[in-house]
């Protein structure tokens, strides 16, 4: 692999542009409330592109167009889900939890049910999550770092951990704001122009690709003599008899059969061969148009639809950014916002996807599908234009990595400084050293998943125990905090065996059913029911003030019910100064 | 100092039971007069509301809300039914239409050959149609509850 030097040029700049926005939007942060919730002055449209560009993952900006590829019609639920979970917390959420006045997560749920046990466990919880989501985006850093230069896969990940730890703890919320803003037009830049490039030259060569068009049915085939060497261990399938040279040795693979194939292993095929896809992957082109035809699938997806629907509330780093709005009308209309800015962005990589499927078919070989959207322009656009597009892209997937790694560490450290710590802006830091150093250091020891559905796990367990404890806080009076406990420990319990499972059955032979690998349809439903069922057998344990903290969810903001925790608990920020400088003069 | 400052803006008489661990001892049920005038205050109303004056009327209607007389619940209860059955009909609006979906394509296989502009219609469908739906639901939703919002007020200011 040679190094293209405009995208580590490119990348460099995201990270420099990155770091100096971070710098000169922390100059103001100083107190606790700066670090956590950016003082509530953050203004809807700047919060809706700063909770969009924070949303856009890894597994956004790579894996829907890595997902497309391999999966075809079935990978279009992933951005639907994406967008229509923030329909479900606007209709539910946004609000009343920001009214709330609370800070973080937990501090919701104390405010709500007065339990300080309630707390504990779900800071658990966020940590635990939010450490699951950065891992992929953390690995992702790598992944691309490797496909623009010779580097190993540390490097990347350690790099955004670094410049994402640096910003956070020159200014928490405050620092990154701006800087997430920023990163969502940035990766929108980077994904549409490069599409309508290579969309021009897609119709400018006359509507089919290099690997044969999409209209035929057959799987892809390679325009050239191929040599592709495997890089994690897969499993492929071919539809026809293929000759293939394993390691100087022909063989010829027969259809119905899986061979599965080591890492390091190089593959050789003759110009013409049919390209064979990873197992999971759809096989040829007709079936990749369609949507699923089978039982089992269609549960999948609606499995994976709820999981995304009602997980996206559950998610702490973005419940963070909307407490940083000044009321829950300002909330309500951020999030129409960010339903407009993520609509406006899936466009893209639906596209990059499937283009990618007619020229980079070698990836379907490897399973590196969430490479597509960075190999893409320079398959089909040779020469410096193509590098430089490759440039814009791998520009657009680090503000990727970087826009949310950052959003994960403030939650994360905000929920640990308060909870764990003291909560002073001395914690915060120690918290966010901490929390950056454990993804980062897991990142580079665990084997490299595909990005959306690791995500898609992180999602079902957010599903499984905030929501129903946020839906049911806000709009039912008899949730009790052990009813809540209950739910969070069933939901949380059931997701996280479903992922024990599935990883015992992906090394014993893959026996394990569908629901294993979507757990959403039932852990969902089984978390409402214990929570429900539970509140109303300990019925006597409603908080006292259930009516009042009611009454301050619901009032409009205009009738000013609404009380800032964090004020109460850290003090606000002017006022700190000037004790400080009182103290001082002494 | 803060709870101070809070509980003469909502009116309510007793500390919040799970504020006041970090806070300055204060002397606790100091009457605070309801009307924001004293001038040590004026700094600090400015960051939290700005909030025209109001009158005795709207007062008083803000102070059966707070204390929870049964009218004041009634009131709120409500506001609370209105917006969630409005939340709850949308929900079911975009489920049932992206629900319906998959087993459209699931019991009409030939419904997936169709094509619009050479496009084959699933994509369009999934990749495409879903956003704008998405937004303009958003959308709708936001004017109902801020309509809801508003006549709340209105109605505890008259």
């Amino acid at each position: 692999m040679q190094v293209n030097p405009w995208a580590l040029t490119s990348v460099g700049l995201v990270m420099v542009v990155t770091y100096y926005l971070g710098r000169r939007t922390s100059r103001f942060a100083r107190s606790t409330h700066d670090f956590l919730v950016a003082r509530r002055t953050v203004r809807s449209r700047r919060n809706a592109a700063a909770i969009s560009g924070e949303y856009i993952s890894a597994a956004s900006f790579l894996g829907v167009a890595g997902l497309v590829l391999k999966e075809g019609a079935d990978a279009l639920w992933f951005p639907i889900g994406f967008t229509a979970g923030y329909l479900a917390l606007m209709l539910f959420v946004a609000a009343p939890l920001r009214r709330s006045g609370a800070y973080t997560l937990p501090d919701f749920m104390e405010a709500r049910l007065g339990s300080a046990s309630l707390r504990t466990l779900s800071t658990w919880f966020v940590v635990f999550i939010g450490i699951l989501y950065m891992l992929p985006q953390l690995q992702g850093a790598g992944l691309a770092l490797m496909a623009i230069m010779p580097a190993p896969a540390w490097l990347g990940s350690v790099l955004v951990t670094v410049v994402v730890a640096i910003n956070v703890m020159g200014g928490g919320m405050r620092a990154i704001t701006l800087v997430q803003a920023f990163q969502y037009w940035l990766k929108l830049f980077a994904i549409a122009m490069p599409t309508f490039v290579l969309c021009v030259v897609f119709f400018g060569s006359g509507g089919s690709g290099s690997a044969g068009s999409l209209g035929q049915q057959p799987p892809p085939r390679f325009t050239d003599d191929t040599t592709v060497s495997i890089e994690t261990d897969v499993v492929l399938h071919v539809d026809q008899p293929t000759l293939v040279r394993v390691d100087d040795q022909e063989t010829v693979w027969l259809p119905g059969t899986d061979y599965p194939v080591g890492t390091g292993t190089e593959l050789f095929f003759a110009e013409d061969a049919r390209v064979p896809v990873v197992t999971d992957g759809a096989l040829t082109n007709e079936s990749w148009l369609r949507p699923t035809e089978d039982a089992t699938d269609l549960l999948s997806t609606y499995s994976l639809m709820f999981a995304l629907f009602l997980g996206t509330m559950g998610l702490p780093h973005v419940l963070v950014r909307f407490y940083t709005n000044p009321d829950g009308k300002a909330a309500r209309r951020t999030t129409v916002q960010v339903l407009l800015l993520l609509g406006l962005f899936y466009l893209f990589p639906v596209m990059i996807g499937a283009l990618s499927r007619m020229y980079v078919p070698e990836l379907l070989v490897t399973g590196n599908t969430d490479a597509a959207v960075l190999k893409v322009p320079s398959a089909m656009v040779p020469g410096v234009l193509g590098q430089i597009l490759v440039a814009i892209t791998a520009a657009g997937a680090f503000a990727a990595f970087l826009a949310t790694a950052s959003g994960l560490l403030v939650s994360v450290s905000g929920v640990i400084a308060t909870d764990l710590l003291a909560g002073k802006v001395r914690d915060f830091r120690v918290a966010t050293i901490v929390v950056a150093a454990v993804p980062a250091g897991l990142a580079v020891l665990l084997p490299i998943d595909d990005l959306s559905l690791t995500v898609g796990m992180s999602f079902a367990l957010a599903a499984s125990t905030f929501c129903p404890l946020l839906v049911l806080g806000i709009w039912w009076r008899k949730l009790t905090w052990l009813g809540a406990m209950a739910g969070m420990c069933v939901g949380g319990g059931l997701v996280l065996t479903a992922v024990v499972l599935g990883a015992i059955s992906e090394r014993t032979g893959g026996w394990a059913p569908w629901f294993i690998h979507q757990p959403a349809l039932f852990t969902v439903p089984a978390a409402f029911l214990f929570t429900i069922v539970v509140s109303l057998g300990t019925a006597r344990r409603v908080p006292d003030d259930v009516n009042a903290v009611m009454l301050r969810l619901h009032a409009p903001d205009p009738l000013g019910f609404m009380r800032d925790r964090a004020v109460a608990r850290f003090g606000r920020a002017e006022e700190r100064v000037r004790t400080g400088r009182g103290r001082h003069r002494k | 100092m803060t709870d101070d400052f809070y509980r003469s803006v909502g009116g309510i008489r007793e500390p919040d039971p799970t504020l006041g661990k970090s806070v300055q001892p204060e002397p606790a049920p100091e009457p605070v007069l309801p009307e924001p005038e004293p001038p040590p205050r004026v700094r600090r109303q400015r960051v939290v509301l700005a909030e025209p004056s109001r009158s005795a009327g709207s007062l008083r209607a803000r102070v059966e809300l707070e204390q929870q007389t049964s009218w004041g619940e009634l009131l709120i209860k409500d506001l609370i039914k209105v917006q969630l059955r409005s939340g709850v009909a949308l929900a079911l609006l975009v489920v049932v239409v992206l629900g319906a979906l998959p087993a459209a394509f699931f019991v009409w296989p030939a419904f997936t050959d169709l094509r619009f502009v050479g496009i084959p219609l699933p994509w369009l469908l999934l990749g495409v149609a879903p956003f704008p739906l998405l937004f303009g639901v958003g959308l709708w939703y936001n004017r109902l509850a801020e309509r809801h919002e508003r006549d709340f007020v209105d109605m505890i200011e008259n």
